[in-house]
């Protein structure tokens, strides 16, 4: 028997890895947009750890359209990642200063 | 016995997010991040999330890990500079994971979530899962659903816009550049002074 708190501990600490994920990598984009990934797959295990203990099924909608916005965000993302590739030849973050912010 | 699968398989879930976050190769982290949407399906199935969990794995290992592969082989990355920091920020980075993991663990391991409203759990399987998400989907949400399918047409077009290259490649004509071109345009006329010719 699965009991809630174990399963909102489990989207706890997959959150908190990602978060330390993007700490750790913060030179290498394509790592960034996969740790955004597992935020996100954290989340959708609350809402459905929600919907299952309190028997209700509007959480699985909203994890279903999340899924939608997190793939077409990841997509975008892609995109935008080998358009800067073919322009400056790095996806470094640290030399992605050509906005001199 | 569900507990036993539900602990194998987010300790799954867990080990292969922190081999995305540590590993050097990103082919490797991309696979590593496909292991740890399947162990997550698994963990839905268990949760009675059967028609999300088909769909994380066919949405999520078959499209989206499938485009990452791609863009990370199809980009030339030199791996070497990308892992630079990395030692650097360890402390800073398992400093700030673990203060989140003791602040998040004491509000989620309070007593409040383990009361009576938490525990309606709904075993029915009379309508399926599938069949209780459409009329939820096709019911009360249908303009998001709507609004989901115009994101997604949003993001075709997005990406294809972004990723078609800018050169010309072709070589064609423009009649109506043609049309009204004006001799200005064309022909210079300049003025020199005659040359004698040589005898």
């Amino acid at each position: 028997m699965i009991t809630l708190p174990e399963v909102l501990l489990l989207g706890t600490l997959l959150f908190c890895i990602s978060v330390a994920g993007i700490f750790l990598n913060r030179k290498n984009l394509l790592i960034l947009l996969m740790c955004i990934e597992l935020m996100l797959l954290s989340v959708n295990i609350n809402f459905i750890a929600f919907s299952y203990f309190l028997g209700d099924i509007h959480g699985q909608v909203f994890v279903f359209f999340i899924l939608t916005v997190a793939a077409a965000e990841s997509a975008i993302g892609l995109a935008i990642l080998v358009v800067m590739f073919r322009n400056q030849d790095t996806i470094n973050v640290d030399e992605l200063d050509s906005m001199k912010g | 016995m569900t507990q036993i699968i539900f602990y194998i398989f987010g300790a799954m879930l867990l080990l292969s997010a922190t081999m995305v976050v540590v590993i050097k190769n990103p082919i490797h982290a991309a696979l590593f991040l496909v292991l740890s949407f399947f162990s997550s399906a698994a963990v839905w199935l268990l949760l009675n999330a059967e028609f999300l969990a088909i769909a994380l794995v066919l949405v999520y290992v078959g499209a989206v890990m499938v485009l990452f592969l791609f863009v990370v082989m199809m980009l030339d990355i030199n791996l070497s500079t990308l892992k630079d920091g990395f030692a650097r920020y360890f402390p800073l980075g398992i400093f700030i994971a673990l203060l989140m993991v003791i602040a998040m663990g004491i509000i989620v391991g309070s007593d409040y979530f383990t009361s009576d409203t938490y525990t309606q759990i709904n075993t029915s399987t009379t309508p399926s899962n599938t069949k209780l998400l459409g009329y939820a989907i096709y019911t009360d949400y249908l303009y998001q659903f709507e609004i989901a399918g115009v994101i997604l047409l949003v993001a075709i077009i997005a990406a294809i816009s972004l990723s078609m290259s800018k050169l010309k490649i072709t070589k064609s004509t423009h009649p109506n550049e043609q049309v009204s071109v004006k001799k200005e345009d064309r022909l210079r006329v300049v003025k020199m002074k005659t040359e004698k010719r040589e005898e």
